[in-house]
């Protein structure tokens, strides 16, 4: 058999075998197989897309997380400030209240010490003219029996009601 | 270590080879050397080996058709001398002989057509049952499991699969490159396991055989020609911007070109194998020729090393043949042509 000429039975049953695997493969593999690559290359790339968004997103969250975070703070600075104002003021408040109110009370309470003083100073007044008519009625009494004794009997009397 | 090992075997071998020139006689270097030349053509019987006087072969199928005689089928055993296992003239069949250099005669000198099973065609089988093998055990891979990662077979072709169809034909097809994939995967993988085959020992040298390159050429020039579109053939018959009187000219010259890109196909593909098998087949030669131990280390050592080149030859022309056709359809289905 030559070496540069080509036998027909040769191209022949090359041509037949090259051309059944062709069709063969081209049916049965390389389609599916050309397919199946090409879904795998789809589906990663839109799984990496996927993982980027979501990454982009999980960002997007812990931001707002951070100014939520952040504005929560702030509101909560604020709302002790005004409560601590408040209570300031209120005990401002109150020990003015208090101040006020027992400088009032004291007030009060001189003027009642006072009225009961003069209150009883009339009683003690009025106590020793009924204690002075009395003991003037009974002198005048006993001053019918004895002058001595009547006299000492005055004194004894004035020297009781002392005035304290 | 291995460096001066080789030195050393060469230099001992030079030094044999001295006195051992003489001891080989003129007329049996034919003899000694033809296994060569049968090797890389093609045969009617499938010779493995020659143990002592017995003969190691498998028989195959001749099939004759001729338009007196009909188609006649034969066994290869037929034409030999079933001793020394010669074909001849003597052991023919009816009007049918082998000759010694594998020819097949009829003696009536009437014409037939030969579509014998020989040895490259019983390898062209084995290709294609290996090959349809691979690519379907791959292929039953992804029907199963649709889109999750390759195993086993499938991850051992995925990575040609996918170099052919980005690296050869997306790069020198362009956009429509889709269509051509399956054929330039089916070229490359068919060359590509013919080479690799075809170095196994007592294989055949099926892609160093000028009819299957020639049969493959014939299939890309088919398939650029009937894909090429307006501009291709404006290319061809009106070169743009080239004057009239030159078209005489240049419009034969563009014939020619469609028809010796495939032919560089084939020429090279041919070639490339064929000059592969001889030289290692040379190698071992050597050995049969000066009848030297030190020859026969260092052809040894020589046939690794050609093998392994050899390995990559498969490769590349493979990757080359596939390229090659890309680039020619690339060229014939190009929107925007370059000039």
């Amino acid at each position: 058999m030559d070496l540069i000429l080509p036998s027909s039975g040769l191209i022949f049953w090359q041509l037949i075998g090259f051309l059944a695997l062709l069709y063969i493969l081209i049916k049965f593999a390389w389609k599916p197989i050309l397919s199946s690559l090409e879904e795998r290359e789809n589906s990663i790339d839109s799984a990496l897309k996927a993982a980027e968004q979501a990454k982009a997103e999980m960002a997007n969250l812990k931001a707002e997380n951070e100014k939520l975070l952040q504005e929560a703070r702030l509101e909560r600075d604020n709302i002790l400030k005004t409560a601590n104002e408040a209570s300031a003021k209120m005990i401002e408040d109150a020990k003015q209240a208090a101040i006020s109110e027992g400088a009032k009370m004291i007030e009060a309470a001189k003027a009642v010490i006072e009225n009961e003083k003069k209150a009883a100073l009339t009683e003690v007044k009025n106590q020793v003219a009924q204690l002075t008519l009395e003991v003037t009625d009974k002198l005048l009494r006993k001053n019918l029996s004895s002058d001595a004794a009547q006299k000492a009997l005055v004194d004894e009397m004035v020297k009781d009601i002392n005035l304290n | 270590m291995f460096r001066k090992f080789l030195c050393l075997s060469v230099l001992f071998s030079a030094f044999l080879l001295t006195f051992s020139t003489p001891t080989f006689a003129a007329g049996d270097e034919e003899d000694k050397t033809g296994f060569i030349m049968h090797h890389i053509k093609d045969s009617y019987e499938w010779h493995f080996a020659t143990l002592g006087h017995t003969h190691v072969t498998l028989p195959l199928p001749v099939i004759l058709y001729s338009s007196d005689r009909g188609l006649e089928f034969f066994m290869s055993s037929d034409f030999q001398d079933p001793e020394t296992h010669k074909f001849g003239e003597a052991f023919g069949q009816d009007v049918y002989y082998i000759d010694d250099h594998e020819h097949l005669h009829r003696a009536d000198g009437g014409s037939f057509i030969d579509f014998s099973i020989t040895k490259n065609v019983a390898m062209l089988f084995l290709v294609v049952i290996v090959m349809g093998y691979l690519v379907l055990s791959a292929a039953s891979h992804y029907k199963k499991n649709g889109v999750s990662a390759p195993k086993g077979i499938a991850s051992f072709l995925e990575p040609i699969i996918i170099f052919v169809r980005d690296e050869i034909a997306q790069k020198s097809i362009g956009p429509k490159y889709k269509k051509f994939v399956p054929y330039l995967l089916t070229l490359f993988f068919f060359i590509w396991i013919g080479n690799l085959m075809g170095l196994l020992p007592g294989a055949a040298n099926l892609t160093g055989n000028i009819a299957v390159t020639a049969t493959l050429a014939v299939l890309t020039f088919i398939i650029v020609n009937v894909n090429g579109n307006k501009e291709y053939w404006k290319h061809v018959f009106m070169t743009p911007g080239v004057p009239v009187p030159l078209l005489l000219v240049i419009v034969p010259v563009e014939i020619i070109g469609l028809f010796t890109k495939p032919f560089a196909l084939m020429v090279r593909l041919f070639v490339a194998i064929t000059a592969g098998h001889i030289v290692i087949l040379a190698f071992i030669a050597l050995v049969f020729i000066f009848e030297s131990y030190a020859i026969g280390v260092v052809s040894t050592l020589m046939v690794t090393f050609l093998n392994v080149i050899e390995l990559l030859v498969a490769t590349i022309q493979a990757y080359v043949f596939t390229l090659f056709t890309a680039m020619y359809i690339g060229g014939a289905v190009a929107e925007h042509e370059h000039h």
